[in-house]
């Protein structure tokens, strides 16, 4: 079964239809790089995903429970389980300021799983150790570079151990120099078989990391596939032209 | 009277002073909380109604709105007007009054929180009123703790007000002494001025260090 699967996704903004019916399955270990010009529609695709935009047709289901559908979005109860599915990490990392990184990644765990808050503790810890954080654990967010930020929120979406991982420009707020750590948290989490959907900006790393290549313009899929063919061998003009446009 | 006398006098008055100033914090800091809320309200009657009360609390003199208090249950409903009502008539008009502040302060520091902090809390599964009780409130008071500092050195000076209805704060008691036989005439004033300008110098101080205490993240 699929993690994610979207179906006909509809989304306008007054006027300005953002997305125009997009369909896009995400098998369990996958990884799904988005990629597109601005305005493509594809951070809209992520939000309407992750249940932060309603929709105006389509469905949306996590691990075959319907989240949306046809547009219309399920109950609060429905979507309190569905949530637990996804996590998603911010281009801008949204963490809590006033919170230590640890309790940033300890909190929901405990006051929304209500989960054990010693074990959590100690996987809390373990996570931070992961993204290289352990001796980060009581700083809170404004005493760390933006890298660091980005690794704690990565670790903080995974504490609540979610099925699936969205990325949105994960590095796009981030100086060059910091990208490198925050993109190779997400190629270990890769190899480990982490299911993930990556909006990005960052080609060679999509190309090296995702298994599958989803470009997107003008709120709809214009190519999509393996990503030695659709970056290396692109079919359509629009990828063509896009790619070009990047290499300049 | 001697100097000693009229400070003591003073101190009296100056203990209704800080009476009225701590009871009023005390019910309109909690009370503006509730009236933001429903200045929030998906009950559009409700929005309204704050909506007005906000713009009365703020278009009318703070003294005016004391006499209502203090006049309408007898001119309005025909109540006798108990001796103590004075001193709680001259409170619910201050309450009231600053709460409609307060909210309005509360409200500039909740809409200035990024939407992304809402949207972080959304994703992670928060309920609203978790979101709000863990994630908004705590950075809001951050924010409106320079605007609240305003508003309660204002407060400070505010309370002699009170003495448009004859509660017998420092302002008052400065007043009766001054056109007393033989008094010290506007040393009086001076050291009442004294009063004031000390207990709002300790407020400022306090405010700073309320401050500081926050400083811990951005």
């Amino acid at each position: 079964m699929n993690v994610l699967e979207l179906r006909n996704i509809r989304k306008s903004f007054g006027e300005l239809e953002v997305l125009k019916g997009i369909s896009l399955s995400v098998p369990k270990g996958g990884v799904t790089a988005v990629i597109g010009p601005s305005g493509s529609g594809k951070s809209t695709l992520l939000r309407c995903a992750t249940l932060l935009e309603d929709l105006d047709g389509g469905d949306v289901i996590y691990e075959g429970k319907y989240a949306v559908r046809d547009g219309v979005t399920a109950d609060k109860a429905s979507l309190r389980q569905i949530r637990r599915c996804f996590g998603l990490v911010f281009q801008n990392f949204n963490l809590f300021p006033h919170y230590t990184l640890l309790k940033n990644v300890m909190d929901a765990p405990v006051h929304v799983q209500g989960r054990n808050a010693a074990e959590v503790r100690d996987e809390a810890l373990e996570l931070l150790k992961k993204m290289g954080l352990q001796e980060k654990a009581d700083a809170y967010p404004c005493q760390l570079s933006g890298g660091q930020q980005q690794r704690a929120a990565i670790a903080r979406a995974l504490c609540l151990k979610p099925d699936m991982l969205f990325f949105d420009e994960p590095t796009s707020a981030l100086d060059p120099e910091l990208t490198g750590e925050v993109l190779k948290v997400i190629r270990q989490l890769a190899e480990e078989k982490m299911t993930m959907v990556i909006v990005t900006h960052e080609m060679p790393f999509a190309r090296m990391v995702a298994d599958h290549i989803v470009f997107m313009d003008g709120g709809v899929i214009v190519e999509e596939g393996d990503p030695e063919q659709v970056i290396g061998d692109p079919r359509q003009d629009r990828t063509k032209a896009f790619l070009r446009r990047l290499e300049r | 009277m001697t100097f000693q006398t009229m400070v003591l006098q003073l101190s009296r008055g100056f203990l209704t002073t800080l009476s009225i100033f701590f009871l009023t914090l005390l019910g309109s800091l909690p009370l503006g909380l509730l009236v933001y809320f429903g200045r929030k309200s998906r009950f559009a009657p409700l929005r309204w109604l704050i909506k007005v009360y906000i713009s009365i609390m703020r278009g009318t003199p703070l003294m005016l709105q004391i006499m209502v208090v203090y006049f309408g249950p007898n001119l309005l409903l025909g109540l006798s007007i108990p001796q103590n009502w004075r001193f709680w008539a001259a409170i619910t008009a201050f309450i009231i009054n600053y709460a409609a502040y307060f909210a309005e302060i509360y409200r500039g520091g909740i809409e200035s929180i990024p939407l992304g902090q809402y949207e972080a809390a959304a994703v992670l599964g928060y309920s609203k009123s978790q979101t709000f009780f863990k994630i908004i409130l705590p950075q809001m008071v951050k924010r409106v703790i320079p605007p609240v500092t305003n508003e309660i050195i204002t407060l400070v000076k505010d309370t002699s007000l009170a003495s448009a209805i004859a509660v017998v704060e420092i302002f008052t008691r400065a007043r009766q002494i001054v056109v007393a036989p033989n008094s010290p005439g506007m040393l009086t004033f001076a050291v009442a001025a004294v009063f004031y300008y000390v207990f709002n110098y300790l407020v400022a101080f306090t405010m700073e260090r309320v401050e500081k205490a926050f400083a811990y993240y951005r």
